[in-house]
């Protein structure tokens, strides 16, 4: 309990210092007139609680409509959902990929650098193609955001894979004599012993993944032309960003909540199933 | 009926000759300690009679079969060095663990786990992880665990090899009490002279380079063995004993008389 209030505490603390920067940095840049790197105005960093209000203001600049935080959650949603959908199937695929690449030493050698290749290549190249060859053999309720969530897996899959070897190839040597004297197979060997001790490594993996998954949905949205996501709010935003730059940022704000709520579901799910020593959390 | 026949084995890793030529034979009941120098091959001859590694050359008969087969019946139990306790597992599921590998009922299980815990004193911390314990009760723990199923065979890697003298000496006595009362054959390596002889009913004193037996040492110390033994004038005579003959197994000290006399 003391613990849990002193960590609200710290984040009210950190939040109020970043606000403080932000506002003490554009007060500065302001009133020494210095340009470099950019100069600051109401356009380049509009006040932070500018930015707060117009998430209750209206979405359109008539000022008609729905507020603008009602439009932004509703296109959250609607990302979060293609970003859970890639979660799963990313985090899903890539542990597959890691029990297999672990137990074949061989396919490993060869394999990963593949799989390393695989996530060299830019996002917003693989995207487009994604697209273009998926949807059209997508059903219709999956089609278009079935797309975006095959790009967020791309992008979630690598970290879980990579973590999955490792954490699977963890258990030393008695921990595995262990096993052997009691005549253990090598799937039991596996479900008992090398599972569970991968599974700090998988959560940490999981945790990047996680902010990952919506990053691709992101940017899976902006070639497949969804309107319904946050990308397309970005989109729309960022055309209008020298005469209203508060509904870039506001759409900013929500996107990073979107990937904190993805990052503590994993924390909290975390803490309930891995029990282990407190310093053996990775 | 022997329970261990070891004729003729001899294990190479790479260039260095680890065990030459070992012939031993352990009896029902019998408390046999494995003692020698770091690199005499002890562990590696622990580590043959489970099944853990393979010989180079030679046979082991454990329980009138293959070693491969009794490890594969699950007739011994093994404790190390370290516990070697899974911790996201609670003390009671550590203790089942070789009991679920077996597939043994729930119930069985939660009935065996019990007495074990009893038999180490350990009742109260069933709920426990392995973290939340002192490294003499992880080593109780990991000793519970290698009996629960009942071996007949309980192969330890130096158990107490990592533990303070004191506790020790107590876990010493718990474990021969553990032993009278499970009546499985215990097979122990050290390299304390007093942990040998006090547990033991035989001392196999061990030599390296290569790794071989150079003397058998039947204790013939009164049973139940307590406290008191360790101030008995017999426990000094067969402490000598071990530790003339480790002595003698070792070129080294051998030739330290000689340096003497050069001096002299």
């Amino acid at each position: 309990m003391r613990t849990a209030a002193l960590r609200l505490g710290l984040f009210v603390v950190v939040l109020a210092a970043l606000w403080g920067l932000w506002e003490g940095y554009r007060w500065l840049w302001i009133h020494e007139g210095w340009t470099w790197p950019f100069i600051v105005n109401d356009t380049t960093m509009p006040h932070l609680s500018d930015i707060f209000a117009a998430l209750w203001g209206s979405a359109s600049p008539g000022g008609v409509g729905p507020r603008l935080i009602t439009v932004l959650v509703k296109g959250a949603l609607f990302t979060a959902k293609e970003a859970a959908a890639g979660f799963a199937i990313g985090a899903l695929v890539g542990f597959a990929l890691g029990v297999f690449l672990a137990h074949f030493r061989l396919l490993q050698r060869g394999l990963l650098p593949w799989v390393v290749a695989s996530q060299t290549v830019p996002i917003l190249v693989v995207a487009p193609m994604i697209v273009v060859w998926a949807n059209p053999k997508l059903p219709d309720g999956l089609k278009d955001w079935g797309a975006v969530a095959l790009i967020a897996a791309y992008l979630t899959f690598f970290p879980v894979t990579v973590n999955t070897i490792r954490g699977l190839q963890s258990p030393d040597r008695r921990a595995l004599e262990l096993m052997r004297s009691y005549a253990a197979g090598n799937w039991r060997i596996l479900w008992k012993l090398r599972f569970p001790a991968a599974l700090p490594y998988i959560f940490a993996a999981l945790k990047v993944s996680a902010t990952a998954s919506v990053v691709g949905a992101l940017i899976g949205e902006l070639p497949s032309s969804i309107p319904n996501g946050l990308g397309a709010q970005i989109i729309n935003f960022s055309q209008y960003y020298t005469t209203e730059p508060r509904g870039l940022w506001a759409t900013n704000v929500i996107a990073a909540a979107l990937g904190i709520s993805f990052f503590l579901v994993i924390v909290v799910v975390e803490k309930i199933v891995v029990r282990r020593a407190p310093e053996n959390y990775a | 009926m022997s329970v261990v026949e070891i004729s003729r084995v001899s294990k190479q890793f790479g260039q260095t000759t680890a065990l030459q030529g070992i012939d031993l034979e352990i009896g029902e009941r019998e408390f046999v300690s494995l003692i020698g120098p770091s690199g005499c091959g002890k562990s590696t001859l622990l580590r043959i009679i489970g099944d853990l590694i393979e010989p180079s050359s030679g046979t082991v008969v454990v329980n009138g079969k293959s070693a491969r087969q009794a490890r594969n019946d699950r007739d011994y139990g093994i404790v190390f060095q370290d516990p070697v306790l899974y911790d996201w597992r609670t003390v009671a599921k550590n203790v089942a663990l070789p009991l679920e590998m077996a597939r043994w009922s729930r119930q069985k299980r939660n009935e065996r786990v019990r007495r074990m815990l009893e038999l180490v004193e350990l009742q109260g911390f069933e709920n426990h992880r392995p973290w939340q314990l002192s490294g003499g009760m992880q080593q109780r723990v990991s000793i519970a665990r290698a009996l629960s199923f009942d071996p007949a065979l309980l192969l330890m890697d130096e158990p107490f090899g990592a533990l303070d003298e004191m506790t020790r000496e107590r876990l010493n006595i718990e474990l021969l009490k553990i032993w009278e009362a499970s009546g499985s054959t215990i097979v122990f390596v050290t390299h304390s002279i007093t942990e040998a002889v006090f547990l033991s009913t035989r001392v196999v004193v061990m030599s390296p380079r290569p790794g071989q037996i150079s003397e058998l040492i039947p204790v013939d110390l009164p049973q139940p063995r307590t406290a008191a033994t360790r101030e008995a004038p017999s426990f000094f005579e067969l402490v000598t004993h071990v530790r003339e003959a480790l002595h003698l197994g070792h070129d080294l000290d051998r030739a330290a008389p000689v340096t003497q006399e050069a001096k002299a």
